[in-house]
């Protein structure tokens, strides 16, 4: 006998995520692992406030940020956040198709992310000449935000991978869980990021 | 599956069997038998060291080799040593002493040991390829500056095996968290279940900062990057304090399971009641919160001014307090207990002396004027070798005594354990203890070479003569692993009247631990049985089949392939070639995440009617 | 009688005084006899955190041996079960607050001598030399002096003497045991550490920062002279002719080679601020070659023939053409008669 992971419809469980004790700990496990991250990104912070005003002569973040472009960032990354919450509520109300075209939605936005943040770098190299070598400003720059963009692509992956092998296999109380987890490790992206946007961005615009 | 049965394996079966395993005892025991195969080679080099500073101008090493001498030494001890023994610990012990079947997360705490194994592998190759040779610390701008690839091992190595040891915290944390059994609150966990928890915490939040600093580290030799090269703007210091904010920790995640340990053996050897448990927990947090807090003093002449160093040598002279609480509380376990003192023992009552030296030395660092002299001699190294050996290697020792008979059926021999004891505990004093002098009297630390009538002569060459004892004492203790295995006969179930849940589990351990998850009724869960007579422990359910998760062999690959994808990334700046490895290794290691992402793994049962077959 | 006992009680204590020095290491490098105001900070503190702390370990050294020979289980009692006590309330309360009380006692006069080591009041109005930490050598620059020396640094005695230290490579660390406690060499900004010598004397300062290879061989010294001295050196220091030809033929020759071989490249004679390699003003007056081996010919040919035995991992080492054993012989004849000043360091004491 193998277990039976299959949802039950006659005994739905108000959170198919956490049913399982293979759920639950994963679920923890997330969360403290986020811990950990959290400090990684504290670490590259403090790194690039340390390093943000040695330009070394080359270029210096008021001259090269521009708003917009990581606005229109911010947004995506934002509702994609949203539209995983929605998937996750449809996750609960065990509506496999729509959890996966919210699921779809977030993954789109994050694309998008992603595409403009391969833009925003493209612009930097080659209408400024402001690379990871230019300056410890830069390569503290590049590894801050691209840390974070790094995480985006694992975090895509991911997605991408659980969407498509459950494409068939609909929801049941094995895979809730890693959708449920990769939901939470998705916020804690988008909170990076308001951090990136709020330090990196807006206060390189200022000072 | 019956137990006998694993008995009559061929070699292959059980290489197998170990490459796949997902059992955390079994995860235990490669893990301390890799970390001893490390402790020696780091013992080896730690006689290099001492031979050379026998006595003034010597030239038993180059400068060169020396200093790759040291930076080994530290960092073999350090990551490849200590701490893989302690996680073996970890992993042979906690299940078992908070009532679970198995840890949180089986297939990560595999990876971890193999990331581990491997990190430790690819650091040692470093020996046959040119080795590091900016010491542990590795600062900057020497360590960007050293030339060959020593010091790329030494991050491609920590790296691998700082994932690891990363996994196995969080693997941990869970475990102690979701996985108790019925009635093991944490107030009644055992004292070693409990500095595992604090400890893995402590992985979980220092290790990153030094996975940062690593790739800082990484990018400024092998991507051209600018953090630490001052030309282009960038800044040492910071190095200086990433590390610091990872390894003052560090230096705790080494010495809590070690308190842990004396902890068991204190309360089981005066066969009473830890004294002041509550306290002892209380003490545990302050220590992990406090060492968040004190980074700096590791940095008081680095010149981050006075307001800074007054901060942290507060910070640090606080640390005092609860580590006295925890001596005190050792002192009163032993006051109107029944003392027996067997080697197990007696590596536990050697510590409390030692490491009172050793944490009395701490807080005299911590103020910071007098650090402006301590700062980089021989104090320092006595000082943490009071802290490193004196607590952790007496622990280790400890332990292993303690649990042998857990791990492997046998209980050690107790006359080559106490002359083994004996040589290692006067060689150990006979080595520092004359250090501390050395520092005051004008001898930096990583000094190659001392320079005749400075009035360091004496002092160096008592220190090597005390290295050889350490060295006899190592020796012993290996020929007794091996009479022991030899002659040695088969341990009882309890075999030191033990009063936690892991001496209630039949001789061997059966894989899924417990046929039935105990009822725990208090601290000391099988004390208490005892007490009342019962001699069993109660079961919390009734007999039901048990679920355990599957071996696999994709840690094992996964791990091989960021092995090879680490040299490549040695390699990449001076070979275009290795990019073949570097990019193969990391297909291997990515494949091996997307197979075991896409396939279902469902683990299995093991049935009732056959639980209900094996005897006791 | 009495003049015989009064030779005992003097031969003992000389005794006890010399054994208590051999103790306490070499006179002019340990920590231990501290002879400058740093150093004498440093050793306060520690003496005071010595005694709370072997205070402690006794009280500690005390219940755990009574505990052990009290409590050890005897024949008969294997079966013995002691009392399982809990805690005790008042005791854990005891043991946490007397630590806290000594930690503060400890902590408080570290903090006062911690700002006091840091105070740069006085500064502008004082000596202010620029320390930079080389591959393996030292580098003192006297501001508004200009004065450069190597290896050797000369201050006035009862004096402080604001040193401002960095680096030009990677991380040293300036220590003189005697005279004060050490401070960091970055690459990235500049440490400002006085030092105060009480008594004339030469002492040695060590790198304390593993800086590579020949990080062991780093050694400098600090000669502390009265301050008429120092006005004196001084002055001789800045009359020193760079371009003063030698009186004999050997000298004369090594000036040309000097020239000829490209060490005048790297290294002054006088005050110009080439800092490449250390300074050789006044190199007869040095007090070592290399900064570790005795100030003789036969030394300092052997490092000009072949650097690299002597200190591994030096610049020095295959930047000048080859020299034959003739032509380093004149070279050194020529730098030990750079003899620019009177105060000598022999004139101050051993080393």
């Amino acid at each position: 006998m193998s277990h039976d992971y299959s949802l039950n419809p006659e005994k739905l469980h108000e959170d198919p995520a956490k049913v399982t004790h293979e759920g639950k700990n994963k679920f923890i496990g997330l969360w403290v692992f986020l811990g950990g991250e959290t400090v990684l990104f504290a670490s590259l912070f403090a790194t690039y406030l340390a390093l943000k005003n040695s330009t070394a002569g080359g270029p210096s973040s008021q001259e090269i940020f521009g708003l917009e472009l990581v606005f229109i960032m911010t947004m995506l990354l934002l509702t994609s956040s949203l539209t995983s919450v929605y998937a996750i509520y449809h996750m609960k109300n065990h509506n496999f198709r729509k959890m996966q075209l919210w699921f779809g939605i977030t993954a789109f936005l994050g694309l998008g992310f992603l595409a403009c943040e391969i833009y925003e770098f493209a612009h930097y190299i080659t209408d400024y000449g402001f690379t990871f070598r230019s300056s410890a400003f830069g390569s503290a720059f590049y590894t801050l935000v691209g840390f974070h963009g790094g995480h985006v692509i694992v975090g895509m992956s991911w997605l991408i991978a659980l969407m498509v092998r459950n494409a068939k296999r609909g929801l049941n109380l094995y895979n809730a869980p890693k959708y449920n987890t990769f939901a939470l490790y998705w916020h804690f992206i988008d909170v990076v990021w308001v951090f990136i946007f709020t330090v990196v961005y807006l206060m390189g615009m200022v000072s | 599956m019956s137990l006998a049965s694993a008995q009559k394996k061929g070699f292959g079966a059980i290489l197998w069997d170990y490459l796949t395993t997902v059992d955390h005892k079994k995860i235990g025991v490669m893990y301390i038998a890799a970390g001893a195969f490390f402790f020696i080679l780091g013992g080896i080099e730690s006689l290099v060291i001492r031979v050379q500073l026998m006595v003034p101008e010597n030239d038993f090493v180059s400068a060169g080799l020396y200093n790759e001498m040291i930076t080994m030494h530290g960092t073999t001890m350090i990551f490849f040593a200590a701490m893989p023994i302690l996680l073996g610990f970890m992993n042979v012990a906690v299940p078992l002493q908070i009532g679970a079947r198995d840890v949180a997360f089986p297939f990560l705490n595999a990876l971890g040991f193999w990331l581990f194994l491997f990190g430790g592998i690819l650091l040692n190759l470093s020996w046959i390829f040119g080795a590091p040779d900016a010491g542990w610390t590795a600062y900057p701008p020497l360590s960007t500056q050293s030339p060959g690839h020593g010091t790329d091992f030494y991050v491609m190595a920590l790296q691998l095996s700082g994932a690891g040891t990363l996994m196995g915290g969080i693997n941990f944390i869970v475990t102690i968290v979701t996985m108790r059994a019925p009635g093991m609150t944490y107030m009644r966990m055992p004292l070693f279940s409990w500095t595992t928890f604090v400890t893995s915490i402590l992985i979980l939040f220092a290790f990153p900062a030094f996975t940062v600093a690593l790739f800082l580290l990484m990018f400024d030799r092998m991507f051209d990057s600018a953090f630490f090269d001052i030309a282009l703007g960038g800044n040492a210091v910071i190095w200086q304090h990433l590390f610091w904010i990872f390894a003052h920790p560090e230096v705790y995640i080494l010495i809590l399971p070690a308190f842990g340990i004396f902890s068991e053996i204190f309360s089981v050897f005066s066969k009473k009641r830890l004294f002041g448990y509550t306290s002892m927990v209380f003490a545990t947090f302050l220590i992990a919160f406090l060492g968040f807090m004190v980074w700096a003093h590791h940095m008081f002449t680095v010149g981050l001014g006075s307001v800074a160093n007054a901060i942290f040598a507060v910070g640090t002279m606080a640390i005092a307090v609860p580590t006295g609480i925890k001596i005190f509380n050792w002192l009163a376990t032993m006051w109107g207990g029944s003392i027996r003192i067997s080697t197990a023992m007696l590596w536990a009552l050697a510590f409390i002396p030692s490491f009172t030296i050793g944490g009395m030395t701490g807080v005299m660092l911590g103020a910071a004027t007098a650090d402006y002299q301590y700062h980089d001699t021989y104090f320092v190294v006595a000082h943490f070798h009071y802290v490193l050996v004196g607590g952790v290697v007496f622990g280790i020792m400890a332990g292993l005594h303690y649990w042998w008979p857990l791990m492997f059926r046998r209980v050690l021999n107790e006359t080559l354990g106490k002359l083994a004891f004996w040589l290692f505990f006067i060689g150990f004093h006979l080595t520092f203890f004359i250090q501390h002098f050395l520092g005051l009297m004008g001898m930096p630390r990583r000094y190659w070479v001392f320079l005749e009538d400075q009035g360091l002569d004496l002092g160096n060459l008592v220190s090597t003569i005390g290295a050889f004892f350490m060295a006899a004492g190592a020796i012993v203790f290996v020929i007794n692993i091996i009479y022991t295995a030899v002659k040695g006969e088969k341990a009882p179930q309890d075999p030191w009247n033990g009063r936690t849940l892991e001496w209630a589990v039949p001789s061997p351990t059966p894989f899924y631990n417990f046929k039935q998850l105990p009822l725990v009724r208090g601290l000391d869960p099988l004390w208490i049985e005892k007490m009342e007579g019962n001699g069993k422990l109660t079961a919390a359910e009734p007999l039901n089949d048990i679920h355990m998760p599957n071996g696999s062999i994709i840690p094992f690959v996964m791990t091989v392939g960021f092995f090879i994808a680490s040299l490549g990334f040695i390699y990449q700046y001076e070979y275009p070639i290795a990019y073949l490895a570097l990019y193969g290794g990391m297909a291997i290691g990515i494949g091996g995440m997307i197979v075991r992402s896409l396939k279902d793994d469902h683990g299995y049962y093991v049935r009732k009617e056959e639980l209900e077959g094996e005897v006791e | 009688m009495k003049s015989r006992m009064g030779k005992v009680k003097l031969f003992l204590l000389f005794g006890i005084t010399s054994l208590v020095l051999a103790a306490c290491g070499k006179e002019n490098l340990t920590s231990l006899d501290p002879k400058g105001y740093g150093a004498e900070s440093s050793f306060n503190i520690m003496m005071l955190s010595l005694i709370i702390m072997i205070g402690v370990f006794l009280v500690v050294i005390v219940i755990y041996t009574l505990a052990l020979i009290r409590f050890r289980q005897k024949k008969g009692q294997e079966n013995y079960i002691p009392k399982q006590v809990e805690g005790n309330h008042k005791l854990e309360v005891l043991w946490t607050s007397i630590p806290i009380l000594l930690v503060l006692i400890l902590a408080i006069p570290t903090v006062i001598s911690v700002f006091d080591l840091a105070d740069e009041t006085d500064a502008s109005s004082s000596i202010n030399i620029d320390v930079t930490g080389n591959q393996y050598w030292w580098n003192f620059d006297y501001t508004g002096e200009e004065i450069q020396t190597s290896q050797d640094l000369y201050i006035p005695v009862g004096e402080k003497v604001y040193l401002h230290v960095k680096s030009s490579d990677v991380v040293h660390s300036f220590w003189v045991p005697t005279i004060s406690g050490k401070i960091d060499a970055n690459p990235e900004n500049t440490n400002t550490m006085y030092i105060e010598a009480y008594e004339e004397g030469v002492y040695w300062g060590k790198c304390a920062e593993l800086c590579g290879p020949s990080h062991s061989l780093m050694d400098f010294k600090v000669i502390a002279v009265s301050p008429e001295k120092y006005e004196q050196w001084v002055a001789d220091m800045q009359n020193a002719d760079p371009e003063e030809v030698p009186a004999e033929a050997v000298a004369q020759e090594g000036k040309e080679l000097f020239e000829s071989k490209s060490c005048i490249a790297c290294h002054a004679i006088g005050s110009s601020p080439n800092a490449v390699g250390p300074n050789l003003t006044n190199y007869a007056n040095r007090t070592t070659v290399a900064g570790i081996k005795d100030v003789t010919k036969e030394n300092l040919v052997e490092w000009l023939l072949d650097p690299e035995s002597i200190k591994p991992g030096n610049l020095m080492t295959g930047n000048y053409p080859e020299l034959t054993e003739d032509e380093a012989n004149s070279i050194a004849e020529y730098l030990l008669q750079l003899d620019h000043s009177e105060v000598t360091p022999q004139s101050i004491g051993e080393w």
